[in-house]
């Protein structure tokens, strides 16, 4: 209990710095992956190209090699970011490019004669995408983007590396002080799979939700 | 400060000889990935309630929690339990661990989708339960999910930088040295981003083609 008691202010501390990260993540990397995704079904061809440049850039190089180098190497071409902003941008962006894919499938998957029936309606091209694509893409999205959630979540340890003082590094700190390395990296791992769980349930209860209003629009 | 051509040409032969330990790390792990996934799959699948769950268990558990830890886990943990390993060998066994976790939900899918008529027919012509696994089930759940375990392959690769929080010198860990060395981050590290760009690209271009060829 003592040790527990030692442990737990740091830990704590990390875990706040955590949060922010995956919380800061997610959002770069839902707007990415909307931005990303419909894009990649653009009429023009340069922004079809951008984005796919965007995609497979972001999934084709390691994360941890996409933070290495916009911490150390983006300096150097004049870009200054501090480890908090570098970490919220890497991680939402790498994690973008795995859900702009889960957005592009999702849309496409949207019977066609739902975009000829909105045009029809007169509906702009944003509403189209807004109002007609999008809600009915939704729950095809959800189960996969809620794991490519949960990668980004655990690609948060990664930022320990860019001297970023969440939970990874609060623990490598107190091992080197305490060298109680079983019962921190045993407690630290289950706050991982805890945080991932609450993920987890998070995208279930979003799911849930769509269904069931889905469910109430097709009755009205 | 601007891209010097000539520096990242002369960095370039130190990197890819460091991209040899990348690949070495990779393959160990897929192999090690191969079969401790397979034993999940077996182990998930076993009469008893409690080995059935106590397997699921830890395969969520190592897919549910991030890999650097895990390799920080073993690599601080297992000498104090008396296990002395190296930093590569401790390096594949944890990417091993950590994707058997993902190859046994791929397993699990390809043993699903065999036909319960060849469990069937196994079992009418008078073979046990393991024989049918292994010489009927397993051998045609493979071939359908040969791109999946491609795919893994490529991310198992793109995870190996991180072998580098545990000393091991891949070739990521070889470009910030050279970084630090000569004060030139940009070169070295954009060399790598490339390198691994082109490699996975590559590798998933030929696992579509296979999987294109597989569906004729």
């Amino acid at each position: 209990m003592a040790a527990l008691r030692e442990l737990l202010p740091p830990l704590l501390e990390g875990l706040g710095v955590t949060v922010q990260l995956a919380l800061g993540g997610s959002a770069v990397a839902v707007l990415a992956a909307l931005f990303g995704g419909t894009a990649r079904l653009a009429r023009s061809r340069p922004i079809r190209w951008a984005a796919a440049a965007y995609v497979e850039t972001f999934r084709g190089t390691s994360a941890l090699v996409q933070l290495f180098w916009a911490y150390f190497a983006l300096p150097l071409l004049g870009v200054r970011l501090g480890p908090m902003t570098t970490g919220i941008a890497v991680l939402g962006l790498n994690a973008g490019a795995y859900g702009a894919e889960v957005v592009r499938g999702a849309v496409r998957a949207v019977p066609r004669a739902q975009l000829d029936a909105g045009r029809s309606l007169g509906l702009n091209e944003r509403q189209i995408l807004w109002r007609v694509l999008f809600p009915q893409a939704l729950p095809a999205m959800l189960p996969p983007g809620g794991n490519v959630l949960i990668e980004l979540l655990k690609n948060t340890a990664l930022a320990s590396l860019i001297t970023l003082g969440e939970l990874t590094f609060q623990s490598q700190v107190l091992r080197a002080e305490t060298l109680r390395t079983v019962e921190i990296f045993t407690l630290l791992l289950l706050t991982y799979f805890g945080l991932s769980l609450v993920v987890a349930q998070a995208i279930g209860w979003l799911e849930r939700r769509v269904r069931r209003r889905g469910h109430l629009e097709v009755a009205r | 400060m601007s891209f010097d051509l000539e520096f990242a040409w002369r960095v370039l032969p130190e990197l890819l000889s460091a991209l040899r330990l990348t690949l070495v790390a990779t393959l160990g792990g897929m192999s090690i990935a191969a079969v401790w996934g397979l034993l999940w799959t077996v182990l998930r699948r076993a009469r008893s309630p409690l080995v059935r769950g106590s397997a699921a268990f830890a395969v969520q558990f190592v897919r549910n929690t991030p890999l650097l830890v895990q390799l920080h886990f073993l690599f601080y943990v297992l000498p104090e339990a008396g296990l002395r390993l190296a930093p590569l060998a401790c390096g594949i066994l944890g990417l091993g661990l950590h994707y058997s976790a993902y190859l046994s939900e791929v397993y699990r899918a390809g043993i699903e989708g065999v036909p319960r008529g060849q469990w069937e027919a196994a079992s009418a012509l008078g073979l046990g339960r393991g024989t049918t696994f292994f010489r009927i089930v397993l051998p045609q759940a493979i071939r359908p999910i040969l791109p999946a375990l491609g795919n893994h392959f490529v991310g198992m690769f793109k995870d190996t930088p991180l072998l580098a929080a545990i000393t091991v010198v891949e070739v990521m860990q070889r470009a910030k040295i050279i970084g630090s060395e000569t004060f030139r981050y940009l070169e070295p590290l954009t060399l790598v981003a490339v390198l691994f760009l082109v490699l996975t690209v590559v590798t998933s271009r030929a696992i579509h083609r296979l999987e294109g060829a597989h569906a004729h």
